[in-house]
């Protein structure tokens, strides 16, 4: 090699080592000074707390009635947005119609708009005096300020992830074997459990743990249509943010270890199953 | 063949109520509640100097944050990809954990460590600098919430790069910043655009860390969100519409440019 004879581009090299080290201490401090430091804090913070009371905070029956309405919307929200984000995925790659690129932006404007937007929103509509509202309201059901506005502003919110996750795979995919199996006689239950279910395994996996994880974590849109009813419509993220504010320390920090830990578990599921995907 | 075809018509139908009813829907309620209002009042309202002020710190945070995102995910992203150091793998992992930790947890998290108690937020209140219940604060919440968009956006694209073009480019004596400025640059710049838009909308629309690591004072760390809040829960239907229709207008202005680019992109690459 005569390059490497050249004693310029050896200082060159040299130089852009440097660079480079420089690049990845950088980085790696901004990282750990933005993300891992406060998660440290808090850490400490509860550990240092006296664990009695932060058990007895834990299991007091407001706490305790706050799990389980996270757990009841997380577990409608997971199976109602794994039913129509396939399908919306599904329809979106295999068929053709005007407007297609209207209903893909609108797919993902729930990432895009304000949660609060969200939340006030879904008030105009299913509030006593909007278009939805009327109807449910001559049925005696309430969706404003209890559990069903919180599962569909919830819904809402976490709309995208199935279904952009499963669009890019089926697109890839394509669609000859579906084609192909239709061909021979087989009905279209047949042809998606056999054929495109199987393609998208791991991509449903994805965008169902970032639903679930949304659906855990949710709080502007949650808290605009829920109210805030203490042993009634409140949630896990809203009795952190009660006891925070009322200076309860001790079950905002328990409370959040809580959540903390189920997050840790996502995301380590989440690198799970993104090796999968990818082989 | 025609129960196929009604099949993939109840398919259609299906989804396109589901997506009609909860998104298209409460879209509409509120641009007719618009209408329905007085429109001069809800001018009067927008054009609030509070309402003025939440809107504006709302915009420059946002792009504070855009503009930061962007320089640091892109590099987040190379290192990953490139080079190999210790903890690169937890680091790899920890990277989602803005995206999985509840907002009002991560509030919790920068008060605890920044807050007037704590060592740091004592430090800084001692010279007379306040992070939180202030602006810097909000900035933090942001750059907290909004890291991972860039990173993730970035990352899988750079895996894909072939390195083939750089080490050619150098083999021919082009320096680092001009193989950086004519062959990494042009590729990752769809992404790195993706990337930032969205942390750009995000941050236009960041509710719960805001809430607790800002506060909610008026002319000083109320952002737009917040804003709305206030007004929804006093009860001020005609002083939310305003901000909230042009924060929706906002963020699907953006969603639809990133779709269309996304369009553009995949008919580029059909077309190789």
């Amino acid at each position: 090699m005569k390059k490497q004879n050249n004693p310029d581009a050896q200082t060159g090299k040299k130089s852009l080592r440097f660079m480079e080290r420089i690049l990845i201490t950088g980085v790696f401090l901004w990282f750990l000074g933005l993300i891992v430091v406060p998660f440290c804090g808090i850490l400490k913070q509860t550990f240092s707390k006296n664990w009695h009371q932060a058990f007895a905070s834990l299991t007091s029956s407001t706490a305790l009635h706050s799990f389980g309405i996270t757990i009841i919307i997380c577990i409608a929200v997971a199976i109602i947005n794994t039913i129509f984000g396939t399908m919306l995925a599904y329809m979106l790659t295999r068929q053709t119609f005007r407007g297609q690129l209207i209903i893909e932006s609108l797919l993902d404007l729930p990432f895009a708009v304000s949660p609060v937007v969200i939340g006030f929103m879904l008030i105009i509509l299913f509030g006593p005096n909007g278009w939805m509202g009327r109807i449910f309201s001559f049925f005696n059901i309430k969706i404003i300020y209890a559990l069903p506005g919180m599962i569909i502003a919830t819904l809402f919110v976490t709309l995208p992830f199935v279904a952009k996750e499963i669009i890019p795979i089926l697109r890839q995919f394509g669609s000859e074997q579906e084609e192909a199996a239709q061909v021979l006689g087989a009905s279209a239950w047949q042809n998606f459990r056999k054929i495109t279910l199987p393609t998208i395994k791991w991509g449903l996996g994805y965008g169902l743990t970032l639903t679930i994880a949304r659906s855990i974590g949710e709080f502007g849109a949650v808290l605009v249509v829920s109210g805030n009813i203490l042993n009634k419509t409140q949630s896990a993220t809203l009795y952190i943010h009660d006891q925070f504010t009322d200076l309860n320390y001790i079950g905002a920090y328990s409370a959040s270890i809580i959540l903390i830990i189920l997050s840790i578990l996502v995301i380590n599921f989440i690198q799970f199953i993104s090796k999968q995907k990818a082989g | 063949m025609i129960v196929a075809k009604d099949g993939r018509l109840i398919l259609r139908c299906l989804s396109l109520s589901y997506i009609g009813i909860l998104v298209i829907l409460p879209i509409f309620a509120l641009i007719s509640i618009v209408f329905k209002n007085n429109q001069a009042a809800i001018w009067a309202h927008i054009t609030h100097p509070h309402a003025i002020y939440s809107l504006k710190i709302t915009f420059f945070y946002a792009l504070c944050i855009a503009i930061i995102n962007c320089i640091t995910g892109t590099a987040t992203a190379w290192v990953l990809v490139r080079y190999d150091f210790p903890l690169k793998k937890t680091m790899n992992t920890l990277i989602d954990l803005p995206f999985a930790i509840p907002t009002v947890v991560t509030g919790i998290m920068l008060v605890t460590l920044y807050g007037p108690q704590s060592i740091i937020g004592h430090f800084f209140a001692r010279n007379g600098f306040h992070i939180i219940y202030n602006q810097p604060g909000i900035m933090l919440a942001l750059l907290f919430v909004t890291f991972p968009f860039v990173v993730r956006a970035v990352q899988p694209v750079i895996i894909e790069m072939e390195k083939e073009m750089e080490e050619a480019a150098e083999a021919l004596g082009a320096s680092p910043w001009t193989i950086f400025l004519k062959i990494i640059l042009p590729t990752l710049s769809p992404a790195i655009l993706t990337g930032t838009a969205l942390s750009f909308s995000r941050a236009l629309g960041e509710f719960g860390s805001i809430v607790i690591v800002a506060g909610n004072i008026p002319m000083k760390t109320q952002v737009a969100s917040v804003y709305i809040y206030g007004e929804v829960e006093s009860g001020n239907i005609p002083g939310a519409l305003g901000i909230s229709l042009v924060l929706l207008l906002l963020s699907f202005s953006i969603i639809l440019l990133l779709n269309i680019i996304q369009k553009w992109k995949r008919k580029y690459e059909e077309a190789k």
